[in-house]
């Protein structure tokens, strides 16, 4: 009885699996959001905060749908929040560029050691 | 005279061979599936026309079609930021850079180099559009190979006329059609349109996919 349920099911799974195989029409290997029309904001000069404001909305959304944010997302959240001064909040974003996307390493490290330098140097002239 | 028509036969049959054998020319991978790149550097395009929002309103959208074809792409507005820091706000001055100076500073596998050669409304007799040519061309970071070069153009013309009313409505509407093709921000949506024509993999002459992409059915 279980047994037949289960294969039942099975057969089901499969069929649902198959039939999405082969229905499906490309699927968006990102959840974009509003990343681009915001690069366009960044360049033009837009409002700092406005855009920040968008990308942390956009990522509430992302992580809802349970999605993965395009390449460069994080990283961009990370430039907006170092020219807010808010350091940590940078190093954050660029280790999660890196953690979700392992070909940005070798950009954010090198990002990560300047930063870390230039409070390095920060801290020398506070003394 | 019998001899001229001969050879005139001759040439005209081979004119019409070449004409219908002559395929488009086939673009040899042969570098790009070696290099097999898996991350892309977009630089900061170099502006042929005279538009001044040009080079932004295409590095903004160049991620989208790169990304969803499977590579990494490096994000563009920190690589711009990176160049602004180290003095450099020049394109042509960033295209000088060596490839193994980009590579050592981003990593990165390949760099796209893009070349604006039109972006902005263009007036015609009855009409006005917007268009945006662009030519691009993507080059091995570790070898300086080129790896792939494509072009092309994209405009929102079409059907974008409403028949009838003769050529004085004709004039009102392509004058009206200036005006928003000049005043909104009609070229940064053909912008986008160029970017994806150009850059998604899979088309003839396109781009490959690259390794973040699924395997195709």
């Amino acid at each position: 009885m279980t047994m037949n349920k289960l294969s039942i099911g099975g057969c089901a799974a499969l069929a649902s699996l198959l039939l999405t195989s082969c229905v499906a029409p490309p699927r968006s290997l990102y959840q974009w959001e509003n990343y681009q029309p915001q690069l366009y904001e960044y360049f033009k000069g837009g409002s700092i905060e406005a855009q920040v404001a968008e990308l942390e909305r956009g990522l509430v959304v992302i992580r809802a749908k349970n999605a993965l944010p395009p390449p460069g997302y994080h990283a961009q959240l990370g430039l907006l929040y170092s020219s807010l001064g808010k350091e940590d909040q940078m190093v954050q974003e660029f280790q999660t560029e890196k953690s979700l996307f392992p070909e940005a390493a070798p950009y954010m490290d090198f990002l990560l050691n300047n930063a870390r330098q230039a409070a390095t140097a920060r801290a020398q002239e506070g003394n | 005279m019998p001899r001229f028509l001969k050879l005139m036969a001759v040439f005209a049959v081979l004119v019409l061979m070449t004409a219908c054998v002559t395929p488009p020319p086939a673009f040899d991978y042969f570098a790009f599936n070696a290099a097999r790149p898996r991350s892309i550097l977009v630089l900061p395009p170099r502006n042929q026309s005279p538009e001044i929002s040009a080079a932004y309103g295409v590095l903004s959208q160049v991620t989208l079609p790169l990304a969803e074809s499977g590579y990494y792409v490096l994000p563009v507005a920190l690589v711009d930021e990176t160049f602004r820091q180290n003095g450099m706000t020049v394109a042509d001055d960033i295209r000088d850079v060596p490839v193994a100076k980009l590579y050592e500073i981003f990593g990165a596998d390949a760099a796209l180099y893009i070349d604006i050669i039109e972006y902005g409304a263009k007036y015609l007799l009855f009409d006005s559009a917007a268009v945006v040519t662009l030519s691009a061309t993507l080059v091995d970071l570790r070898s300086g190979q080129t790896l792939w070069t494509g072009r092309t153009s994209a405009t929102n013309a079409q059907n974008n006329n409403n028949g009838g009313g003769g050529i004085g409505a004709l004039l009102v509407a392509a004058m009206v059609k200036q005006i928003l093709n000049s005043v909104s921000d009609a070229s940064y949506t053909v912008a986008g349109m160029a970017s994806t024509q150009l850059l998604a993999a899979g088309q003839p002459r396109g781009l490959l996919y690259g390794p973040r992409h699924p395997p195709l059915p």
